[in-house]
């Protein structure tokens, strides 16, 4: 890339967008903990003890 | 890399003001209830037992892809809900959420919750939830929604599908008494929404959607409604007389099934555009409260019966 010839431009976010935004992301990232602990004892209910029970 | 000058004209960029409420509404969160309501109705009346944890994935799993089918919905039908009042509100004639973005919110979450299920619960229970989103989204609404006064009687068939999902959930099979679970609701479909047709004769003509009201005209769909609501009566007691139900069952179905058949009478002697749509508003009220004390009903029974045999 030559230097200078790029111009790297950003949009400025109003506070209703940027307060949108910080929404959407922690909505995300409680939807995400959830499936990962949803996940976890999922495995557990469907597999149980057997997950040791298998040849190795 | 080549040295272009990257340039971002402002007016073409759009940054979402979507809050996450914006997106659980286009779910369709009041659909997404009775959905969730009958596919538990659904686990707890299949025979057999099945771990809570799955049970409560299932349950999940099944919401979810009720709402991504909701959301397909409103994406594509998003130029029609921007002439109807009772849905110029909804996130993208609001202009809340744009089109493509509820397009891949709808699409990662039908293949979410129909993988998610499939993995977790089993793979008939997946295949009739990925059965029952196509069925929403382009069976229903891309196709017969516009095209057919008979949109809302086929297209009931996706919302009759949760308590057959559910009971497949347990049993990995289907069955007589599920069928008629899905029957249950496929009856009631058509003289729920072709009351509310009815008082919103207005809506739908504007929006170009060819309901049974605007096309067969008032008097033709009142005599349905009728048609209907004795086929819907007949249904209800079915679990009892096929012996899923107790009698006491049977007998609360055939009062709520006698009032749902007594007040689309009322819709069919009575009901005009000169007492503003009054009988076809209480019959519309009357019907949602009719599925869910009938499947309230089915719950209690079959808990009844698993704690005293």
């Amino acid at each position: 890339m030559a230097d200078g010839e790029f111009t790297n431009e950003t949009v400025e976010m109003t506070d209703k967008q940027r307060k949108a935004q910080r929404a959407r992301n922690i909505a995300l990232a409680i939807i995400l903990t959830a499936f990962v602990v949803l996940l976890y004892f999922g495995t557990w209910a469907k597999l149980g003890a057997n997950i040791l029970q298998r040849p190795i | 890399m080549s040295a272009e000058t990257a340039s971002v004209d402002h007016s073409e960029v759009i940054v979402s003001s979507a809050m996450p409420r914006d997106y659980y509404e286009l779910m369709k969160p009041r659909v997404m209830y009775l959905v969730i309501f009958t596919a538990i109705i659904g686990i707890l009346m299949a025979p057999g037992s099945i771990n809570p944890m799955i049970a409560l994935i299932a349950v999940l799993c099944i919401s979810i892809g009720a709402g991504a089918s909701g959301a397909l919905n409103m994406w594509y039908d998003a130029d029609i809900d921007r002439v109807m009042a009772r849905t110029a509100k909804r996130p993208i004639p609001d202009g809340r959420i744009e089109p493509d973005q509820a397009l891949v919110f709808g699409v990662v979450l039908s293949v979410f919750s129909v993988m998610m299920i499939g993995v977790m619960v089993n793979w008939l229970a997946s295949f009739l939830l990925a059965f029952t989103i196509f069925f929403y989204a382009v069976v229903y609404t891309m196709w017969l929604k516009r095209s057919t006064p008979q949109n809302i009687v086929i297209g009931g068939a996706a919302g009759a599908f949760p308590p057959m999902i559910g009971w497949a959930v347990v049993t990995g099979s289907v069955s007589l008494e599920s069928i008629i679970l899905f029957a249950i609701i496929f009856l009631w479909t058509p003289p729920h929404f072709w009351a509310l047709a009815l008082f919103r004769l207005q809506d739908y003509e504007s929006a170009d959607v060819p309901m049974m009201p605007n096309v067969r005209g008032e008097s033709s769909t009142r005599l349905q409604i009728f048609v209907y609501a004795i086929a819907l009566g007949l249904t209800g007691i079915l679990p009892a007389a096929f012996g899923f139900a107790s009698l006491a069952y049977g007998l609360f179905a055939a009062l709520l099934g006698g009032m749902f058949v007594w007040f689309s009478w009322k819709v069919l002697k009575e009901g005009s555009a000169e007492n503003n749509y009054a009988q076809e508003k209480r019959l519309f009220g009357y019907s949602i409260f009719y599925l869910f004390a009938l499947f309230a009903a089915l719950g209690i029974d079959a808990g009844v019966s698993r704690v005293f045999g």
